[in-house]
């Protein structure tokens, strides 16, 4: 009982940032070039793209339903996006850049949520339909050729913060600043704003959230709409990046990010889960990652350490659930 | 008292081809505390959603709110007249907090204002000590027992300025003390000069905190009558038409014994349960929730493993690691969680029938015999007097007393000789309940030895040949029925 309460008070995100500061205090001891902005910096930047696409999902995952399709809706955006700037728009600039992302980015999204809605089809099924037509889409119209020649403002990195590092300097970029802003804009909508409560309700339990008055179609278009419009920034940070935009480069990304998030609490029954979550999830992989590397541990184990590290924290998180029902309610 | 509330005349309503209201009359007065009573179908559900808006009646009905009379209503202006329903399911939302639940409507209402949660907490407060609840704001709901849920709902509803509170079957899942508390913060409501309609189908209840009741009988009104002098026998004929009987079950017809408990034990469930089972018996199991009576069936059952004691069948000791065990030793527990657990709602009739006995269905072996589930289903559909008009339809097609007797069939399929039946009448009505019980004392007739769980003290005292009364995991007292009044055996019960 005491733990439980304990558990409750800290929740799954203190767990997750208890852990994560354990983590980086072992590696800071273990390595050298652990614990130097140079590494931060580049954990941070390289990171950005997967966290906004986690603060995206993690809205989706809330409202109680799952998005397999932004990864690859995000390469949609990039093509179309950069082809558009390219041929019709003499090149473009980072605002127009950014906002047509955003605007592609979240048609895409009300694409899936309108099938979600309107014919009442379950998530996972439609987004499994538009993640293969929307790749396919893709290929059969690119095919599979990449965009080399991107215009100067997305090819020359937009550096923020310069500090003098052991080996030249670690440098913060742009796209760790854009995350930022997602991370705070989602935050404050899921968790200071009616609306974003709503969200949390309607994901807790549909029909009470219809009664109440929630408008159905808001929380779909809000929730897809907004994960397509993170994807769309995503997309062309991780174009900028890269400094190319290659047709398959994203495809795939989708798990491990759903990973991430699901490890920062989110559930995929809805009603649970937080950006801090989703930030923390993302980012506890990515260290645990960047620890093995730097401890020389051979890549090929990554992903097998991965799926540990899900598997564990799973289980330990529904551990409470397992203890015999009566003993339960008697303390309660 | 007095003030009316709301008066509804010549309210009618028509689905298709069925007139489901026919001309019923209303009227709440303002601080009572009414009873709204019927069988399932009735038209109680009805007769609530034109009240508050769902439905449009049918033309001339006449819609009073003591100054102003309308011939319809929205549910905007419904709830502007502070008319509220809390429907059975609660509409809460488990994840978030008890304070914000209660506020969930302004979140609706204003979605792109910035909130705070100190408001939500101070504004929740203030409504739960304004009524004098035990809440705390700060947890959450999925935390929460039923009544507590309850509790959270009823906030939700006052907070939204509530003056007339519809309350559907709210007693159903609480145990004893628990609706006695809600029955206490009904009639304190009720002195703050809020008016509630309590839809209930525990008549004892109802008759104890209720001023008057209000019968309803296949879309008709039979009557509105005061509580005082009210009997639960002439209560139940309003609602049902019919002369139920009640008295006990006449005279017993104890055949040799087939289970018996020795000192049966499982550590924090029960402790040291004796008792002998004979063939031909009806033995009552009953006990405030939580006493300890489905754990000891599901012991019996083999679902679970005693911690010590012995288990005796003809004598022989009986080991089961298993259900399958115990249907093996011809031993049946009837689920009281029907909906859930005991059919599966989305299947056949047909299948929900056979699943217990599929191996003897086999023709040829591994393969299903269609011909032999449909004969095993018509033989208990007769045997049963079940009203099924196509057994390949969806199992939850049928009404709550007929899904229990499909429940009932997929039991008596394994031909059992020990029977357990926990709470076999929930969510059945009053008519189909005579039914069911009309079904086991044949059973127990046939020489069935039939252990009957209920926490209903009627139920046991007019069925049971013996009962047993548990607390706190141990047999506290045995009752003969034919011995004692109903009365007394509930006071045993809630003492």
């Amino acid at each position: 009982m005491h733990k439980r309460l304990l558990n409750r008070r800290i929740g799954t995100e203190g767990t997750l940032l208890s852990i994560l500061m354990l983590l980086c205090v072992v590696l800071a001891l273990a390595t050298d070039s652990f614990l130097t902005f140079q590494n931060l910096f580049d954990l941070l930047n390289n990171q950005s793209v997967n966290i906004i696409f986690a603060v995206g999902l993690v809205v989706v995952l809330i409202a109680g339903g799952i998005d397999i399709s932004f990864a690859v809706a995000a390469s949609v955006v990039q093509y179309v996006v950069l082809s558009l700037l390219i041929n019709y728009l003499g090149g473009g600039n980072w605002l127009l850049g950014i906002l047509l992302s955003m605007l592609v980015g979240m048609l895409l999204g009300l694409f899936n949520a309108l099938l979600i809605h309107r014919f009442r089809i379950v998530s996972i099924i439609v987004t499994i339909g538009t993640f293969n037509l929307f790749f396919g889409l893709l290929m059969y119209f690119t095919s599979g050729v990449s965009i080399y020649d991107i215009p100067d403002w997305l090819y020359y990195s937009v550096p923020l913060l310069d500090l003098p590092a052991e080996r030249g300097s670690a440098t913060l970029y742009l796209p760790a600043a854009v995350m930022v802003v997602m991370v705070i804009l989602t935050w404050f909508i899921l968790a200071r704003t009616g609306f974003g409560r709503a969200i949390y309700g309607f994901g807790s339990n549909p029909e009470s959230a219809r009664r109440s008055g929630v408008s159905v179609w808001k929380i779909h278009a809000f929730a897809y709409g907004w994960l397509g419009l993170c994807a769309g920034v995503a997309g062309l940070m991780q174009a900028h990046i890269v400094q190319e935009v290659v047709p398959n480069a994203l495809i795939g990304q989708e798990l491990p990010i759903l990973a991430a998030v699901v490890l920062g609490g989110a559930t995929l029954g809805g009603g649970r889960g937080s950006v801090l979550g989703a930030v923390l999830g993302v980012l506890l992989l990515a260290i645990v990652q960047n620890g093995l590397n730097l401890l020389g541990v051979t890549p090929y184990a990554f992903r097998m350490i991965v799926g540990l590290i899900i598997l564990i924290a799973i289980t330990t998180s529904n551990l409470g659930n397992l203890l015999p029902r009566t003993t339960k309610a008697r303390n309660v | 008292m007095g003030d009316i509330a709301i008066r509804a005349r010549h309210v009618s309503k028509i689905f298709g081809q069925s007139r489901v209201l026919d001309d019923v009359e209303f009227e709440l007065r303002r601080g009572e505390v009414l009873c709204l009573a019927g069988e399932n179908g009735c038209g109680k559900s009805t007769l609530i959603k034109i009240i508050n808006g769902v439905y449009t009646p049918e033309e001339g009905v006449e819609l009073s709110f003591g100054d102003e009379t309308l011939s319809a209503i929205s549910p905007i202006e419904a709830r502007n007249r502070g008319i509220h329903v809390i429907w059975q399911d609660l509409a809460l939302f488990p994840h978030l907090t008890v304070a914000e639940n209660i506020v969930f409507d302004d979140y609706v209402a204003k979605p792109w204002r910035p909130i705070s949660y100190k408001d939500a907490l101070t504004q929740s407060r203030e409504i739960i000590q304004q009524f004098g609840l035990d809440l705390d704001p700060m947890a959450r709901v999925e935390d929460l027992s039923i009544a507590h849920r309850q509790l959270v709902a009823i906030c939700r509803v006052l907070r939204a300025g509530a003056s007339i509170i519809f309350m559907d079957e709210p007693t159903a899942s609480l145990t004893y003390k628990e609706v006695q508390t809600l029955l206490g913060i009904t009639r304190s409501l009720a002195a703050k000069g809020i008016s509630i309609v309590l839809v209930s189908h525990r008549l004892v209840e109802v008759l104890e905190v209720c001023q008057r009741v209000t019968v309803l009988r296949n879309g008709k009104l039979v009557g509105t009558y005061p509580t005082e002098g009210m009997t639960q026998a002439r209560l139940s004929t309003l609602m049902t038409g019919l002369e139920l009987e009640f008295t006990p079950r006449a005279e017993t017809h104890k055949g040799a014994p087939v289970l018996e408990l020795k000192n049966l034990s499982r550590e924090g469930e029960f402790e040291n349960v004796s008792f002998t089972l004979h063939r031909g018996e009806i033995l009552g199991l009953t006990g405030l929730l939580g006493a300890g009576r489905t754990e000891i069936a599901h012991t019996i059952f083999g679902m679970t493993q005693p911690t010590s004691g012995q288990l005796l069948k003809e004598g022989q000791p009986l080991t089961l690691n298993s259900n399958r065990d115990a249907v093996h030793h011809r031993i049946a527990y009837l689920s009281e969680d029907r909906l859930n657990l005991g059919l599966v709602q989305n299947q056949s009739i047909n299948m929900n029938t056979a699943v217990t006995v599929l191996p003897r269905l086999e023709k040829p072996r591994f393969f299903l015999s269609p011909q032999r589930i449909k004969a095993l289903t018509v033989h208990w559909i007769e045997q049963l007097k079940t009203k099924v008009s196509d057994a390949e339809l969806a199992v939850s097609s049928l009404s709550g007393g007929n899904q229990q007797r499909i429940a009932l069939a997929k039991w008596l399929a394994t031909e059992p000789e020990v029977l357990i039946l926990d709470c076999p009448t929930i969510g059945v009505d009053v008519g189909a309940k005579a039914g069911i019980f009309d079904i086991i004392r044949n059973l127990a007739d046939q020489g069935m030895a039939i252990i009957l769980i209920s926490d209903e003290a009627g139920e046991i005292w007019m069925n049971a040949d013996r009962a047993l009364v548990l607390r706190d995991g141990r047999i506290y007292s045995e009752v003969i029925p034919a011995e004692t009044t109903e009365e007394a055996l509930e006071a045993i019960i809630n003492a």
